[in-house]
């Protein structure tokens, strides 16, 4: 371990491993092993206490109470095994749920089948992050191009990035009805004043030499942003857009809960209303899983959209 | 001043040239001026303090002709390119490229930087053909145009090379093809041969001076190797720092062509001894924060000496 030492391929595949092998062995440990934490006892048999269930979670300490009073009192003991509350299930046990939850029917008629559900918040993710990318792309690369244009917004955009998005909630609401309008509003809200600062650092960071260079070939300075800017920015915004879509996705949640209670929030709010936790998990799991794997095909898009990036850590 | 004497008195005085060197510095002059620069001045302002950088800078230069332009750091050497290619203002003065005063960058004036400038998204090729498309040549006379110049400089191989995949030698190579096949009047070089190792610096100058005679070119070169400047100049100009003044505009005396097996002839080291001369005794006194260095200590036994 060397500071800034990059590592060989071997350890890097190991600990690559690790990085997942290492929390999943965690939970599995504290879910599989009985003696690791477990503080409830989960009822196999009543016994003679009325108010159990076959199924019912209690303290240890309580059931070891309930199990001393009927032995003294020589009546039917309980019995139960040690169990971990049910808000963490096992893997297996979210495992399960990942395919059972896209079997099971909507509970109402009108309700929604989970991959509906799913497709619903990747729609509205959609329709926000293109609405800020509109705006906010141009914006922040004009200015990062134009101090003067800078000057005239950046103070605004650097207040308003402050404002948590949820606080315009009710307000998206009132304006924007209680369907996917305000949805796309908080999602849009959360991403544009971040986006406009982001995008205006990048293009700031470019090689001035660059430009005196196109200037020198001839370049008129009104060609300067499409011929220059823009191209020479690109690998970066792109690697921006994708970190501010990371940024899109953890609005969701909040934005689904705006209005009617929809998508993949609304899936987790009823199934964590049912206590199904192994469901609220998979759930969430799932964000996760399609927010990774967005980027992770972005990323290989983005190889191929700019080969010029690719040779150049083997030359400096 | 003692030991420089004596240096002249073995190698001579810069100033003797050879009956076909002054042959040929007569029909140099013979042809038209291509730029001129006229009592110029530059300012620079830092911290409310204003210091002139360069005072009252002339000097003529003929068509196809190779100038270096040498002098201690922070003569403004690179700020006289600057300003020759329009990427500075000045505050006084003119520079007149064919009796025509320049005014902002253009493509009649190319330039080579010592940074790698090229676009880094656009292949060898593509760079090349920059200047010419946003100059409003098409897409297929450009590219023809740019191949012929990759030919010239020998590095069509890598026409659809990424800039990052070329050696530093071989980035300046096509920075050089890239400025040239605008067809400026005039190609200033602000230290371009600077980044690179001792052995790809002495390629490239030869591949320069290949390259100077084969095109109607004249060319401003910036450098502090005064090696260098003597093996590609006709004229050398010697700038003093602060402010930056013109000491001497040196004929090199080293006939033509130019090749490195002369840097031990007379005429090349009685112009270096000039060049030295004039260099290291008007010396910059030390930039602020950067004082004379001092005399060390000794830290070892003074009995632990061979000397």
């Amino acid at each position: 371990m060397q500071v800034l030492r990059p590592l060989t391929p071997r350890a890097r595949f190991v600990f690559g491993i690790l990085s997942v092998a290492l929390p999943l062995l965690i939970w599995c440990t504290v879910s599989y092993v009985p003696a690791v934490w477990h503080p409830q006892v989960m009822i196999t048999n009543p016994g003679s206490v009325s108010y159990l269930d076959v199924g019912a979670h209690m303290t240890r300490e309580a059931f070891a109470g309930e199990v001393a009073d009927a032995m003294a009192e020589g009546r039917a003991v309980p019995e139960g095994v040690r169990a971990n509350p049910v808000y963490l299930p096992s893997p297996g046990a979210v495992l399960k749920a990942f395919y059972t939850s896209f079997k099971t029917p909507p509970e109402t008629k009108d309700g929604e089948w989970l991959h509906q559900s799913l497709w619903h918040s990747i729609q509205i993710i959609f329709w926000g992050f293109l609405i800020s990318s509109i705006f906010g792309v141009p914006l922040g690369i004009l200015c990062g191009a134009y101090a003067a244009i800078a000057r005239v917004n950046e103070s605004f955009v650097e207040f308003a990035r402050y404002l948590p998005a949820p606080a315009f909630g009710a307000l998206a609401v009132a304006i924007l009805g209680i369907y996917d309008g305000p949805k796309i509003a908080i999602i849009v809200i959360g991403t544009f004043f971040q986006q406009v600062l982001i995008i205006a650092n990048t293009t700031r960071k470019l090689d001035p030499a660059l430009l005196e260079a196109a200037l020198t070939l001839g370049t008129k300075s009104r060609q300067l942003l499409t011929r220059v800017v823009i191209p020479a920015i690109l690998p970066d915004l792109y690697r921006d857009q994708r970190i501010l879509l990371g940024w899109a996705w953890t609005y969701l949640i909040v934005a689904e809960l705006i209005g009617t209670t929809s998508g993949i929030t609304w899936f987790i709010t009823q199934q964590a209303r049912y206590q199904h936790f192994p469901n609220v998990y998979a759930g969430i799991a799932m964000i996760g899983i399609i927010g990774l794997g967005t980027d992770m095909l972005l990323a290989l898009a983005g190889r191929r959209l700019f080969p010029w990036e690719r040779s150049l850590v083997k030359s400096a | 001043m003692k030991d420089m004497s004596a240096t002249m008195s073995i190698v001579g005085s810069y100033l003797e040239q050879s009956e076909a060197v002054r042959a040929r510095f007569g029909r140099l002059k013979a042809r038209e001026i291509m730029l001129e620069v006229s009592h110029l001045h530059k300012n620079f302002t830092s911290a409310g303090k204003t210091t002139a950088a360069l005072k009252d800078i002339n000097f003529k230069v003929h068509r196809r002709e190779l100038i270096c332009v040498v002098g201690p750091s922070g003569c403004g050497k690179s700020t006289l390119v600057r300003i020759i290619a329009g990427l500075e203002e000045h505050n006084g003065g003119a520079v007149l490229l064919k009796g025509q005063p320049v005014n902002g960058p253009g493509s009649d004036r190319g330039m080579v930087f010592q940074g790698y400038t090229l676009f880094p998204w656009l292949t060898v090729k593509k760079n090349v053909m920059f200047g010419l498309e946003v100059n409003g040549h098409g897409r297929l006379e450009s590219e023809r145009e740019a191949l012929q110049w990759l030919q010239l400089i020998g590095l069509e191989k890598f026409a659809e090379s990424y800039p990052n995949q070329l050696s530093g030698g071989m980035k300046q190579r096509v920075a050089i093809a890239r400025a040239l096949a605008n067809q400026p009047r005039v190609l200033l070089m602000d230290e371009p041969f600077g980044a690179l190792d001792a052995q790809t610096r002495s390629r490239m100058q030869n591949h320069l001076l290949e390259i100077w005679r084969k095109i109607d070119i004249t060319i401003i070169f910036i450098t502090h190797d005064l090696d260098e400047a003597i093996l590609l100049a006709d004229r050398i100009l010697v700038l003093s720092a602060h402010p930056g003044e013109v000491q001497e505009f040196i004929e090199v005396p080293v006939p033509q062509p130019r090749n490195i097996l002369q840097s031990v002839t007379r005429e090349f080291l009685a112009t270096k001894a000039r060049l030295e001369e004039l260099i290291y005794t008007h010396q910059a006194p030390a930039e602020d924060g950067e004082e004379d260095y001092p005399i060390m200590a000794r830290m070892t036994n003074v009995s632990d000496s061979v000397d």
